[in-house]
């Protein structure tokens, strides 16, 4: 056995460790979660369960017995991955075997498939929500709408999101910016409240898990690009403040993309790749097929953070 | 070289798709059920035989500068008459497959085995290279095709295996074709890397 | 082992040559035996798409109109029993969507075949089932004259392809579109009658 370890200076000691800044991420995405449950009841309760049920026991399966490793389920990565998944999908009864898929997908494609967290190129919870959205479209793009407080029902009413129905070219009609803000809209779990997305990313800033560079210039690039598209011709365009409370660009900019793993880690690199993704979002919002680019954004940025990371190596003293 | 080799190499050893990853244009784009890889298998495996035969009996005659166009026409001459075969007697089969077939003809194994084998064996070898080489092509594309059917659909060579209802979109779709191959090639590498372990 | 012919400039153009020449016969042989049945299987194809369109007919006449191909069906006594009339449009979710829609004497849709198209599979591709007799978005047998075809989300009939309103949009554009070139057939056949 290898009691003393060896290595070189600077030999830096501090309480923080992976399973630390997991379980502390899983913390900060607890009101989006009850916001969810509140808005979209017993559903919304069981579809997370399901998701974050079947991401640990993948990570635990595919440990145990391809990879033969000790098992890090307890680290927390993989309910973070689970809760994720959960606010991208629907909260509807169809969901529950579905997600069970895209949690295959995600743990064992996106991650293990690399060799477990830290060495995945692409976020896990993207990579299981795009392969949903392109291999089960109808269910995947049946919304639940909001109705009252704490439906206790399996049967809610579906329709178009907000962004949905602007492709469809109704331009945002009958919602109000507090519904967004608040979270009175149809959508995905996660996508509904800005407010309770914004809280748990205040908690990671304040214990210092995130910075502000990707989430400010993430959802700051998507609010003037889309202001300018919006002053050139409000007739086609959306307006910029429904387009930040809207969609995935909340949940995406606090907690997406601002993996870790996934994102560049000099501070240069960081605005650069918040800057990338909210230009790609309303790109593709606005001319691609899709209603919703979030998630392809963040997806298409996680694969140059490597190059990202080349580019902006911080100087060297005196070099 | 043994005939028992020759076998061997085309099908599992020197297998064109799990080991020498050639083709993978056609592999990746007519592999979305089942019947249609089988039939781009079988397209390629007559062009792939046809041709070394030929260049086979030829390689004495073509001199070294010119082989490549050489090779190029003959191939191509096959490829065409398959094309022209098929357009004929099997439009619905055609329809499906279309441009992939007049693709056969820049497919890295039919160049690949007229420069590497046939050009320097006798004919009774190059036949029976190209025959197992465009076999062993062929059942990899069949079992690619049935696993992104099976997936995709649920069907399996064109039955519903589930009652009509739809599998996993992906699976039939481009990138579907990326990571059902990526995955077969990481189990077909798994099993081969155990069976080498095994013999040692 | 024969000895391998040099590269020379006259052996290279010669055995070339040789190669090319033997190619271009066997080429020209095998397609003077397939060029029949590959023109038989194509007209097939177009005539199997109109006798599954069209109501039953004893003589078919080709007509131009406005640049769409249209096969008119006669009875024995040379009246219309309905018309097959091809088009398309680029509006589809993949490009390019082309249809073969037939109508009835009285202008109703009497079937279509999907001739082009680049839909999505499992998803758009479906069309080709779902607007038919006993499919969920079915069209036929409605007069898109009388009432244009649009799906419910714009306040139409029909039934949309479920996550395909775009296909079923296009779709819908072409039957309109096909049934404005049959009144024209239509309108031209009634002024023959007054003559």
């Amino acid at each position: 056995m290898n009691l003393l370890n060896i290595s070189g200076s600077p030999h830096v000691h501090s309480d923080e460790s992976t399973k630390k800044i997991m379980w502390r991420v899983n913390a900060a995405l607890v009101p989006a979660l009850l916001c969810a449950i509140a808005y979209f009841g017993i559903n919304a309760l069981l579809v997370s369960i399901v998701s974050v049920l079947a991401c640990v026991l993948f990570q635990w399966l595919i440990e145990k017995f391809i990879m033969k490793v000790p098992s890090t389920v307890s680290d927390g990565s993989a309910v973070v991955t689970g809760l994720l998944l959960a606010f991208n999908v629907p909260a509807t009864v169809d969901m529950l075997w579905i997600v069970v898929i895209g949690a295959l997908v995600a743990i064992g494609i996106g991650k293990m498939s690399f060799g477990g967290l830290g060495k995945n190129p692409f976020n896990p919870a993207i990579v299981g929500r795009i392969f949903l959205l392109i291999s089960f479209p109808v269910q995947m793009t049946t919304w639940p709408q909001v109705g009252g407080l704490f439906p206790m029902t399996f049967d809610v009413p579906t329709g178009a999101t907000p962004l949905g129905a602007f492709k469809e070219g109704a331009l945002g009609e009958g919602v109000t910016f507090m519904d967004a803000f608040l979270g009175h809209i149809g959508g995905s779990m996660g996508e509904v409240s800005a407010i309770a997305i914004l809280l748990g990313a205040a908690y990671l800033c304040w214990k210092k898990i995130i910075t502000w560079h990707i989430p400010v210039t993430f959802i700051g690039t998507a609010f003037v690009f889309s202001a300018i598209l919006w002053l050139v011709n409000p007739e086609t365009y959306m307006d910029p403040l429904m387009t930040i409370l809207t969609g995935g660009i909340m949940l995406g900019a606090c907690f997406m993309a601002t993996d870790m793993v996934t994102s560049p880690m000099a501070k240069s690199g960081q605005l650069i790749f918040g800057f990338g993704c909210g230009l790609l979002t309303i790109i593709i919002r606005n001319w691609g097929s899709y209603p919703e680019g979030v998630s392809f954004a963040i997806l298409i940025m996680n694969s140059v953070t490597p190059l990202l990371n080349r580019w902006c190596k911080p100087k060297r003293f005196a070099e | 070289m043994k005939t028992k080799d020759i076998i061997k190499n085309g099908l599992i050893k020197e297998n064109p798709t799990w080991v020498l990853i050639l083709g993978m244009c056609p592999t990746l784009a007519t592999t979305t059920s089942a019947i249609n890889g089988m039939s781009m298998g079988l397209a390629t495996t007559f062009v792939l035989m046809m041709s070394n035969i030929v260049i086979s009996l030829l390689k004495s005659v073509i001199p070294d500068k010119v082989r490549i166009p050489a090779f190029i026409v003959i191939i191509a001459t096959f490829v065409t008459m398959v094309e022209m075969v098929m357009k004929a007697y099997l439009p619905a089969l055609y329809d499906s497959l279309g441009l992939f077939i007049a693709l056969i003809v820049v497919n890295c194994i039919v160049l690949g085995r007229a420069e590497a084998f046939a050009s320097k064996n006798n004919v009774g070898q190059s036949f029976l290279d190209g025959l197992f080489m465009g076999l062993g092509f062929t059942w990899a594309l069949t079992l690619l095709g049935m696993v992104r059917e099976l997936l995709g659909t649920g069907c399996f060579f064109g039955h519903s295996l589930i009652g009509g209802a739809d599998g996993m979109l992906m699976m039939i779709l481009p990138p579907g074709g990326f990571l059902a191959l990526g995955l077969l090639m990481a189990l077909i590498n798994h099993i081969r890397s155990k069976n080498k372990v095994k013999k040692s | 082992m024969a000895k391998k012919a040099e590269s020379t400039l006259p052996n290279m153009l010669l055995s070339l040559t040789a190669i090319a020449l033997v190619a271009a016969a066997a080429l020209a042989a095998l397609n003077g035996v397939t060029k029949e049945p590959i023109a038989a299987a194509q007209q097939a194809k177009v005539e199997n798409a109109i006798s599954a369109v069209l109501p039953a007919f004893d003589n078919l006449e080709d007509r131009d109109v406005d640049g769409h191909l249209c096969h008119v069906g006669l009875d024995a006594e040379g009246n219309m029993v309905g018309a097959a009339i091809e088009a398309g449009n680029d509006k589809g979710f993949g490009g390019h969507l082309q249809l073969m829609v037939g109508f009835d004497a009285q202008g109703n849709v009497s079937g279509y075949q999907i001739l082009e198209t680049h839909e999505t599979p499992g998803l758009g591709a479906k069309a080709d089932q779902w607007f038919q007799k006993d499919g969920k978005g079915c069209v036929v047998g409605t007069n898109p004259a009388e009432n244009a075809l649009t799906v419910k989300k714009d306040g139409g009939s029909v039934d949309a392809i479920s996550g395909s309103t775009i296909t079923s949009r296009a779709f819908l554009g072409i039957v309109n579109d096909a049934s404005a070139v049959f009144a024209q057939i239509n309108n031209a056949n009634t002024t023959d009658y007054e003559d």
